[in-house]
């Protein structure tokens, strides 16, 4: 069979949505959807080194995406000189105590020999340290979070540019990663996968209580921004001058303006992840990464330190998500961990993998975009259609009213479809992962 | 002598009942999980969305009879509208099975397939449940509210501290004996129940033996939609019916089945328990039992409550870790592979 | 006309053909026995008189009915039972529960086939309520042989069934199998112990590559001083 240039062919199709999007509703609206969609990109090639190279099934995505974002607050949110001056002295003697109980339970395991007293004695250490930490740390707690409570109440973060969180986010994610791969990694799969979606529901738990770190649900807005307010360039003569060029007014030239320079840096990114990791794919690593994929077993045998490769591929494809998940709290402009549901962050980028094609980053790339498109657009689709279909009940019936409420929820039946479709009649996804198709899967 | 005995009514109002009943809800939800891995070999990520599913249908068929005046009060009315739910639960199983997962049966495909196949279902139900009924919380308990109640336990007594007991947990507790019971009677006795049991322990041996793969997978899901509607409609007369809990319920399910040991009953039963014990004894708040039994010099100032119930997820998941690194079977000696 | 016979049996897995127009046959109340070297196709041939392994030409016929269409569970209804050479028992159900798994298909009531087991394994009747995978090897093994006459086989194919048991347990084992034949069942079986089953059997065939190298009877066989040489290890 002729081989037909998918890939191209897939793109231009998406291409040919946005614009659909563009000249039917609005550019705006055009250049959210794709703004997001780049991020879904991004989120989506980082579950696909875990995935797609290494078979590792992580269902822990939204964890790492909000940890990304919780980094976004603390590298650019000011920092609240108050809360520090209450509970700097209590904060510092929860650290030392923390310190010296983690020293203590690690000189006591290096001097009892293995078995039932050392467990009993790291129980009690552990049990010990805790209360400990909690005696200095609950009044910090305290009094962190009654300074000014509406506003602040909590410890702020650095005060730095917030594009410095990409990288940092990355980087808080990778850490998290890697803790958790030293306890999680050996586990087959389907137990992977549930100790990562467990670790998803604590690290979203931590990040909704510890008000004195992220203010919990009280939320975190008004974050600092890498572009331009549109305040001030609808004000600046300048830009009035240049928006009538295009015969635009100000305001919505503003805005579009302003969009058009998070997809600058946002395509940067994707553009910069997706080299390296083609880069990393074809290197010797990546043949490597594939090889311990496809046969576990070979690849053990043939001297290659199979939980080594899975750890590194795991921390990797983690800070990605962590990168992602920052770039979205940045869009955002705030961070507020109630909107960070599993269906969303963890099962959505699962479909993205699995429709672009697992292994292939054109293809995760492709299902980014592709998905969240749906995902977007399926909303006011499936209350058009729903409202189509119910007309006939005429105005004011209450089973009218009722499915019109429940509308916006066909979107994830839509989602179940595609993917349940996908995988029934082209399970290697849309852009299948060439080194399988030439062997002829 | 009375503090010690108060401390003891103490516990049991505040730990003992609630995690007797919570550890019923999670051992029926973990029998589900536990029989669709022992026969169709895949750890099911549909089956919270399944029990809000059935338990949905239960919850529409109690209102319907609430309007239509019926009732079995001081039982609640869910309990006649049960059958609604299971049977619903079960045809929306099969037809999954029919549609969606024979197909892969079929081929072998490998476990991971079906693991993604059942987020896709997982998707499906947890949008049909949103739009039919909504993404808020129902009530739908109605019947009497206590079994036992703290004044009249205390008036009985003399103690200070008296002892609660609602209906939905007695009512929890007693339906789970009786649904364990007749689960392990099938299991043991019925030429089907053994069949089943065969299959999950060889399925070769099994096919060999002339037991028919699709019937056997018939009545595992119909027995796995009949035990989700069930679980999920108790902890929805316990605590409430609100969709998106019953996709969180899925965590301390799968700790509950893998800490018994995956695949084996008996261990889904003793790991609901093993959790919810867990849940309850670390996140509840020892000031006023230590208030009875400590001598007055100990008494603690803060609420002395190990980890605050916000992360009682984290309990399940450091229960799931500890087994899974010491004893990867489980309690019970599950499926390795 | 054999009872159990396959004809000229070409196949295997995939593409590549293991068996080459071999044909093997058993009488009822005989016993037949394949031998050869490793990969010679011994278990292959088993398996594809039992329909495990699909057939390109050829064709397997019970008591005169062309079987070669059939199913494996629908072989074991007209009456073939198997015993694998591994994963043979229900390792998580007692020794009762195994043997009514057998007669899993039988309607009627079997409980006298389960007494006439426990006669010729009576080690079994002892340890009917342990769980199978607690049993020694041996004990195993009685196991799935009991449970495979459990439908009250006509034909009784057993892979390799002393495999990984001690002398003494295999010579009791060869006994049992020599009492089940005499009961009139045809019985069918692979062993690596080419000698001593020969010298139970009332038919041995020799395969090599696929191909039938050398059928005759038990005894015929190990006195050809050519076999002997080359796969009774002298």
């Amino acid at each position: 069979m002729r081989e037909v240039p998918r890939a191209p062919l897939c793109f231009a199709v998406m291409a040919g949505l946005l614009m659909l999007v563009g000249f039917g509703q609005s550019w705006s609206l055009a250049l959210s959807i794709f703004n997001l969609c780049l991020i879904s990109a991004v989120m989506a090639l980082g579950l696909n080194m875990q995935w797609g190279y290494a078979g590792l099934f992580n269902v822990g995505v939204m964890g790492f995406a909000a940890l990304g974002g919780v980094a976004a607050v603390l590298v650019s949110a000011p920092p609240v000189a108050e809360a520090w001056r209450v509970a700097w002295s209590d904060l510092l003697a929860a650290a030392l105590a923390l310190l010296a109980s983690v020293a203590a339970i690690v000189a006591a395991r290096r001097g009892i020999p293995p078995g039932g007293l050392r467990m009993a004695v790291t129980a009690f250490l552990l049990l010990v340290g805790y209360g400990a930490v909690r005696v200095f740390f609950d009044p910090a707690v305290e009094a962190i979070e009654a300074v000014d409570p509406a506003k602040t109440g909590f410890l702020g973060g650095l005060g730095l540019p917030v594009i410095l969180a990409w990288p940092i986010g990355g980087a808080v994610a990778a850490g998290a990663a890697w803790l958790i791969a030293k306890v999680a990694l050996g586990l087959r799969a389907d137990y992977l996968a549930i100790a990562t979606l467990g670790i998803a529901e604590i690290v979203l738990a931590i990040l909704k209580n510890e008000d004195w770190l992220t203010r919990g649900v009280k939320n975190v807005t008004g974050l600092d921004r890498p572009t331009p307010y549109e305040v001030d360039l609808r004000d600046s003569a300048g830009f009035q001058d240049f928006a009538a060029g295009f015969g635009l007014d100000a305001g919505e030239a503003s805005t579009i303006v302003v969009k058009l320079c998070y997809t600058g840096l946002f395509l940067a990114v994707l553009v910069l992840i997706l080299v390296l990791a083609q880069k990393a794919l074809h290197s010797p690593w990546g043949r490597m990464m594939r090889a311990v994929r496809d046969n576990e077993v070979a690849a053990e045998a043939m001297g290659k330190d199979v939980t080594r490769r899975h750890l590194e591929i795991f921390v990797i494809g983690a800070a990605v998500i962590g990168m992602a998940g920052a770039m979205l709290t940045t869009l955002d402009g705030q961070f507020t961990p109630g909107s960070y549901q599993p269906l969303r962050f963890t099962f959505l980028v699962w479909v993205m993998v699995i429709v672009g094609g697992s292994g292939n980053n054109w293809g995760a790339v492709l299902g980014g975009f592709f998905v969240w498109f749906v995902w977007i657009e399926a909303e006011p689709v499936g209350a058009w259609a729903m409202d189509v279909a119910t007309a006939m009940l005429g105005e004011g019936s209450s089973l009218r009213e009722h499915l019109l409420a429940g509308a916006p929820y066909m979107r994830v039946c839509v989602m179940g479809l595609i993917l349940l479709l996908v995988l029934r009649f082209s399970p290697r996804g849309l852009i299948p992962d060439a080194v399988h198709r030439r062997a002829g899967h | 002598m009375e503090d010690i005995l108060n401390a003891v009514v103490l516990l049991s109002n505040f730990v003992v009942v609630p995690a007797l009943a919570y550890g019923s809800q999670l051992a029926l939800g973990a029998l589900g999980v536990t029989l669709i891995y022992g026969i169709l070999r895949f750890a099911n990520f549909a089956h919270g969305d399944l029990m809000a599913f059935g338990t949905m249908f239960v919850v529409m068929a109690t209102w319907w009879m609430q309007g239509a005046g019926l009732s079995i009060d001081p039982l609640p009315t869910a309990l006649l509208a049960l059958p609604f739910g299971i049977a619903a639960a079960v045809a929306v199983s099969l037809l999954t099975d029919r549609a969606v997962y024979r197909f892969y049966r079929r081929n072998k495909s490998p476990a991971m397939i079906f693991v993604i196949v059942s987020i896709g279902v997982m998707f499906l139900m947890n949008g049909v449940v949103r739009m039919v009924i909504g993404p808020d919380d129902r009530s739908f308990g109605d019947g009497a509210r206590f079994l036992i109640k703290v004044k009249e336990f205390r008036e009985a007594t003399g103690l200070s501290e008296g002892l609660a007991l609602k209906l939905s947990q007695g009512l929890t507790i007693a339906v789970t004996v009786a649904v364990v019971v007749a689960l392990f009677r099938f299991l043991q006795k019925s030429r089907t129940g053994k069949a089943m049991r065969a299959y999950s322990d060889n399925e070769d041996l099994a096919l060999l033996s002339g037991v028919s793969p699709d019937r056997v997978v018939l009545f595992a899901w119909a027995i796995a939609g009949t035990l989700a509607t069930i679980a999920g409609t108790l902890y929805g007369l316990d605590k409430s019916f609100k969709p998106f809990t019953y996709f969180q319920l899925l965590l301390p399910i799968f700790a509950a089945a893998i800490v018994g040991g995956i695949g084996h009953p008996v261990g889904a039963v003793v790991g609901g328990y093993i959790v919810a014990f867990s849940e309850v004894t670390v996140t509840y708040a020892y000031r006023k039992f230590l208030i009875y039994v400590a001598p007055e010099s100990w008494r603690p100032e803060g609420l002395v409550q190990l980890l605050s119930t916000e992360y009682k997820f984290a309990v399940s998941f450091v229960i799931l870790v500890v087994v899974l690194l010491v004893r990867p079977t489980g309690i019970f000696r599950g499926k390795v592979i | 006309m054999s009872l159990l016979r396959g004809e000229g049996m070409t196949g295997g897995y995939g593409g590549a053909d293991i068996l080459r127009k071999c044909t093997i046959a058993v009488e009822a109340g005989e016993i037949a026995v394949i031998v050869g070297p490793n990969g010679a196709g011994k278990s292959t041939a088993m398996k594809a008189i039992f329909g495990m392994v699909g057939l390109r030409e050829g064709r397997v016929v019970l008591d005169g009915k062309d079987i070669t269409g059939l199913s494996p569970q629908d072989r074991v209804r007209e009456g073939m039972a198997f015993v694998p050479q591994t994963g043979n028992v229900f390792a998580g159900m007692t020794v009762e529960e195994n043997l009514e798994m057998g007669a899993y298909l039988r309607t009627d009531d079997f409980s006298g086939t389960m007494e006439q087991v426990f006669e010729l394994f009576p080690i079994l009747k002892d340890k009917r309520r342990q769980a199978a995978g607690e049993l020694s090897g041996g004990q195993r093994q009685q196991v799935a042989v009991g449970r495979a006459l459990m439908t009250r086989p006509r034909a009784l194919m057993l892979d390799e069934p002393t495999a990984g048991v001690s002398p003494i347990v295999m010579d009791d084992l060869f006994d049992r199998i020599v009492e089940i034949g005499r009961a009139g069942v045809a019985v069918l079986m692979v062993e690596q112990n080419a000698a001593q089953a020969l010298s139970i059997a009332d038919r041995g065939y020799v395969l090599v590559t696929g191909e039938n190298r050398y059928s005759d009877t038990g005894e015929a066989l190990l006195a050809n001083a050519e076999v002997r040489r080359s796969f009774l290890g002298g």
